[in-house]
């Protein structure tokens, strides 16, 4: 399952290349063209094979960002752990105690932590400070951890994916669903044919700035963007009871986003996405809360400025070891873009 | 000018919803200035120069701070979010409006005497009792409800950040005489969420010389933060803000022009906030760009307060700037 | 070329983000010699080119190289019963500007004292807390009616420091952030000018680094290189900065691995050092390099970037702290290098 290989590929931000390259093995006999540019984005073309409308626009641009959150090996410790530094935006929280891989050759290792013995019951009441934690990989020292990994080594956790349950929402768990999702989403659409130019981007380093969007935006230069992601959904127990906005619901469908922390999406956009769903009779949410940034928002001012929206799979936890997504809301999210990407070939003004 | 300022601070306009206060701007341009909006909704007034002159962008944003509705709890209450920097201690028991006129009361789940530490706390009552009967739903927007008063030679209002810097402007198109500069106004969109629109009109306009048009704080209140501006002395030039730093070349031909018109101005160093001058700078090979100021208390909050000498010497200042040849 | 005497030069002009034009006129008259063409651009970045000599019918290629002459330092935001009051200009802690003396830059330079009320007279609370920015203010000696004709709001205040030799190469002086990666520059163009390269080299003295890598956006974009590396100064060890947080003094320029790189870039870098055997050492930089090679690396369609760090000890402050043979070493380094660009590279890079 392409969902599984992406979730389990290695590619924190600055070293997507085995993404890329597992992207572009499901890819082949798909696309028109491809190139990798400076950045590492992976820049795919379909060209039109349906003749368009008048009205309609001649590129569109399809994002999905191959990187995801993890470690850097920054240098060695004495006695053969490592030390490290995080990579994007992780939930530092989430760190005690979890196992992770290190390096091209994936050399095993844990993060642990002072046993609770020593600590003691006060002590647990804080958030724990990760600078006093290290990498083990079992080295004896620093010339034995030396020969398995070096500083600069990228490190990502070592999470499997699985699903969770065939019935019902049908949930999958996985590290990296952000955004390995919208890259598994982004593969199906590129399967169709369609009255424009289709650049399927993947992008890099989303994570650390929307970098790769923006440079890979500037030479596609699209008349319309559209940004697929995986986005926070809070649909859990809250503190005391506060009814307050879950952002994004599980099983309810793909999220539309009006607006987040990095952009305002077009109104055109966020209503064709609607129109769309309702008239195919698709489940759809809006992402209801203005958190987060996405690809959308290097996109959106790119020269002269482009229309664009995001389309998210609601992913309890992001940022952490293990998310959870419902592989419904994924299906439906492919669904959804397949027929408003035809339906956007009637224009934006339609 | 008066009517037309509240006018233009009356309307309805939070970033990305600003199609209330381009509307009114089009109509007042009328036929002085080939008009066009481009894709982030920016509103663009051209009139050509007689040749010879510089290529210049002045940009006045026209969108204000705002809430949007991120969700509607079981008993009807909306929570919101901000659009752009809203201090939250200025919401508790204050109004907001929706763009159909709908009107909420804010307040806070924190002791209603302290005020709310953070926005989450707050949420706004649409007079609804689930999420059914509510006028609002989620993605809704709203700006502050407060109207526009006349305080001897002050003015208050909310959003006078910027609609004043788009009344300014907007005179000193009606107000221009010929001159050889090509000159393009741009009302702009999505200042207060990271003058986003300025940013992809620059890029369009090509300018050599960019000057936006837009508020700062001043130091002449009750324990204010050290600042040299003060209401009623003048526009202000701008040295530096907390995004960028004028252009030398810039800041001195406003200087120079203000004091041959013996307008009355000051310098600016504004420590925290910026303006579209700041993306207008960057844009592609670099732009020469400054800012006009209009000293302005109580920046976002619902009663922002200008002097009205202050805004009709800008008018003057703008105009005397874009009307000569200038060298920078 | 003695790097001593053009640190000095460097290190005492003025040039405070925004007002580079004093410094930059030192950067072209050290440069003068050793470059074909020089530009100003339209924010005052200084672009000297030394042209590469391009084989019949193959492209002409680019690397741009960056280090930026623009300084921390002060600007008057108001003038209170006589005494300047100040804010800085990119990031200053306020807390070693106490004693510091200043030059402020009005219609005259005039010299300065940021002083502050003495600990005999202060409440024990407010002796143990530093002297917040609103309270910080210089004394010039003037009465306020004399002051006022000279100094104005905006005007700029820069930090005087005289430039000092210490032991074996180290030297001591302000804005060696990042005048000495102006000065690798230098050195490594005038090492250029008795090689040969194919590549056009353009080697960019940026302005606004401190304030936004606003000089190196703006040209990025104008010169639209195929390649380009980012000099600036990375922390050296020193007392109250740990082994991990810092690179080690006077063992070479350190290269950043991380998102900012690009893997060619960093391996053919690593090559270069360990073939013409300079010291170079690897920094790890997880997000944001906080150089000019973050901005070079996005402009247009993306430019593979390196990132090269001299080590420095004492950052940001008026005592910043180097070893003029790290400066002589990456001006080197770069120019190997330059000298090995070819057109195999610019295939590999996709180019």
């Amino acid at each position: 399952m392409l969902l599984k290989e992406l979730s389990e590929a290695r590619g924190v931000s600055g070293n997507e290349s085995a993404v890329r390259e597992l992207l572009l093995k499901n890819l082949d006999g798909v696309i028109d063209e491809h190139r990798v540019d400076a950045l590492g984005n992976l820049i795919c073309l379909k060209r039109a094979k349906l003749p368009a409308a008048t009205g309609a626009p001649r590129t569109v641009m399809v994002a999905a960002h191959m990187d995801e959150v993890g470690f850097i090996i920054s240098g060695y410790n004495s006695d053969g752990t490592l030390k490290y530094e995080r990579v994007g935006g992780i939930d530092k929280r989430m760190l005690l105690s979890k196992p992770v891989l290190v390096g091209e050759k994936a050399v095993p290792g844990v993060i642990g932590f002072r046993p609770i013995h020593l600590i003691g019951r006060a002590g647990t009441e804080k958030v724990a400070d990760i600078s006093q934690t290290a990498i083990d990989i079992g080295a004896s020292g620093k010339e034995a951890a030396a020969k398995l990994v070096q500083p600069g080594d990228y490190v990502t956790f070592r999470t499997s994916f699985e699903v969770l349950s065939e019935d019902g929402l049908r949930a999958a768990k996985g590290k990296a669903l952000d955004d390995r999702v919208g890259c598994a989403e982004l593969v199906e659409v590129l399967k169709g044919d369609y009255a424009f130019d289709l650049y399927g981007v993947f992008t890099t380093q989303e994570e650390v700035g929307l970098r790769g969007a923006r440079v890979a935006g500037y030479r596609v230069n699209p008349d319309v963007a559209i940004a697929l992601e995986g986005t926070v959904c809070d649909d859990l127990p809250k503190e005391r009871d506060r009814d307050v906005s879950p952002v994004t619901e599980l099983g309810k469908g793909p999220a539309i986003t009006f607006r987040d922390g990095s952009v305002i999406c077009d109104r055109r956009l966020v209503k064709l996405l609607a129109d769309t769903a309702e008239a195919e009779g698709i489940p759809y949410q809006y992402k209801r809360g203005a958190v987060g940034g996405t690809d959308a928002g290097a996109m959106h001012l790119v020269r002269e400025g482009v229309p664009s929206v995001v389309l998210s799979v609601p992913c309890r936890y992001i940022h952490a070891p293990v998310s959870v997504l419902s592989l419904n809301d994924f299906e439906n999210a492919i669904k959804l873009l397949r027929a408003a990407l035809t339906k956007l070939e009637g224009g934006l003004d339609a | 000018m008066k009517e037309l300022i509240k006018k233009l601070v009356e309307a309805f306009g939070p970033s990305g919803c600003e199609d209330e206060v381009s509307a009114i701007i089009r109509a007042e341009i009328g036929d002085k200035a080939e008009v066009r909006s481009d894709n982030l909704g920016n509103l663009i007034a051209f009139k050509k120069g007689t040749g010879g002159g510089k290529r210049i962008m002045i940009s006045a944003h026209m969108d204000e701070i705002g809430l949007i509705v991120s969700y509607v709890d079981k008993k009807g209450f909306a929570r919101i979010g901000s659009i752009g920097g809203i201090p939250i201690a200025t919401l508790t028991g204050g109004r907001a409006r929706f763009a159909d006129g709908t009107v909420g009361v804010l307040y806070n789940e924190k002791d209603a005497w302290k005020g709310p530490e953070a926005l989450s706390d707050c949420y706004m009552d649409t007079g609804a009792t689930s999420p059914e009967d509510s006028p609002v739903k989620v993605g809704d927007v709203a700006c502050l409800h407060r109207p526009f008063e006349v305080l001897g030679n002050r003015l208050v209002s909310k959003a006078m950040d910027d609609r004043i810097g788009c009344a300014v402007a907007l005179q000193a198109l009606l107000e221009m005489p010929s001159s050889p500069n090509d000159l393009f106004f741009v009302f702009s969109t999505q200042e207060e969420v990271g003058c986003r629109g300025a940013m992809v009109a620059a890029f369009g306009i090509e300018p050599e010389i960019g000057v936006a048009v837009d508020v700062t704080l001043t130091g002449d209140t009750p324990q204010a933060k050290p600042m040299s501006v003060e209401l009623g002395k003048g526009p202000a030039i701008k040295v530096k803000d907390a995004g960028m730093l004028a252009h030398p070349g810039v800041k001195n031909w406003m200087v120079a022009t203000a004091e041959k018109l013996q307008i009355p101005f000051q310098l600016e160093v504004l420590t925290g906030g910026t303006t579209d001058a700041y993306t207008i700078q960057t844009s592609r090979d670099g732009v020469a760009a400054g800012c006009l100021s209009i000293p302005t208390r109580y920046v976002h909050s619902p009663s922002e307060m200008v002097d009205y000498d202050d805004v009709l010497n800008s008018v003057k200042l703008l105009v005397g700037m874009l009307e000569t040849e200038i060298t920078i | 070329m003695d790097i001593v005497n053009l640190l000095r030069n460097l290190s005492q002009a003025s040039g405070i983000s925004g007002y580079e034009t004093e410094v930059r006129d030192i950067v072209r008259q050290a440069l003068e010699p050793f470059a074909d063409e020089f530009r100003v651009d339209t924010m005052g970045n200084l672009i000297a080119t030394k042209r590469g000599r391009t084989p019949a019918g193959a492209p002409r290629r680019s690397i741009m190289l960056a280090g930026h002459m623009d300084e921390i330092g002060l600007i008057v935001k108001d003038i209170k019963d006589g005494y300047p009051r100040v804010t800085d200009v990119g990031g200053i802690d306020h807390r070693t500007l106490l004693g510091q003396e200043v030059i402020v830059h009005g219609k005259r330079k005039l010299p300065g004292v940021i002083g502050s009320r003495p600990p005999h007279v202060l409440a024990p609370s407010d002796y143990e807390k530093p002297v917040p920015w609103d309270m910080l203010f210089i004394d010039t000696g003037l009465p306020e009616e004399s002051l006022r004709e000279v100094v104005q709001v905006g005007d700029l205040v820069t930090l005087r420091r005289e430039f000092l030799e210490l032991s074996e190469g180290y030297v001591s002086g302000k804005t060696f952030d990042d005048r000495a990666g102006v000065a690798s520059l230098a050195v490594c163009l005038e090492m250029l000018a008795a090689m040969n390269h194919t590549w056009d080299v353009h080697a960019v003295s940026t302005i606004q680094e401190e304030t936004g890598l606003k000089g190196a956006t703006v040209a990025a974009f104008g010169l639209s290189p195929d390649i380009g590396i980012a000099v600036d100064v990375g922390f050296g060890a020193q007392p109250g900065v740990s082994p991990e947080e810092s690179i080690k003094m006077n063992e070479g320029p350190a290269m950043a691995i991380g998102p900012n790189v690009h893997p060619l870039m960093q391996a053919r870098l690593a090559e270069t050092a360990s073939k013409y055997e300079i010291p170079m050492q690897k920094e790890i930089i997880p997000g944001g390099s906080g150089t000019d090679g973050w901005a070079i690396q996005v402009a247009r369609c993306g430019v593979p970037t390196a990132v090269l760090s001299i080590p420095l000890r004492y950052m940001h402050t008026s005592v910043e702290t180097l070893n003029v043979k790290d400066v002589e070493r990456t001006g080197r380094l770069m120019a190997m290098f330059i000298s090995g660009l070819d057109e195999a590279f610019a295939s590999q890079l996709g180019l």
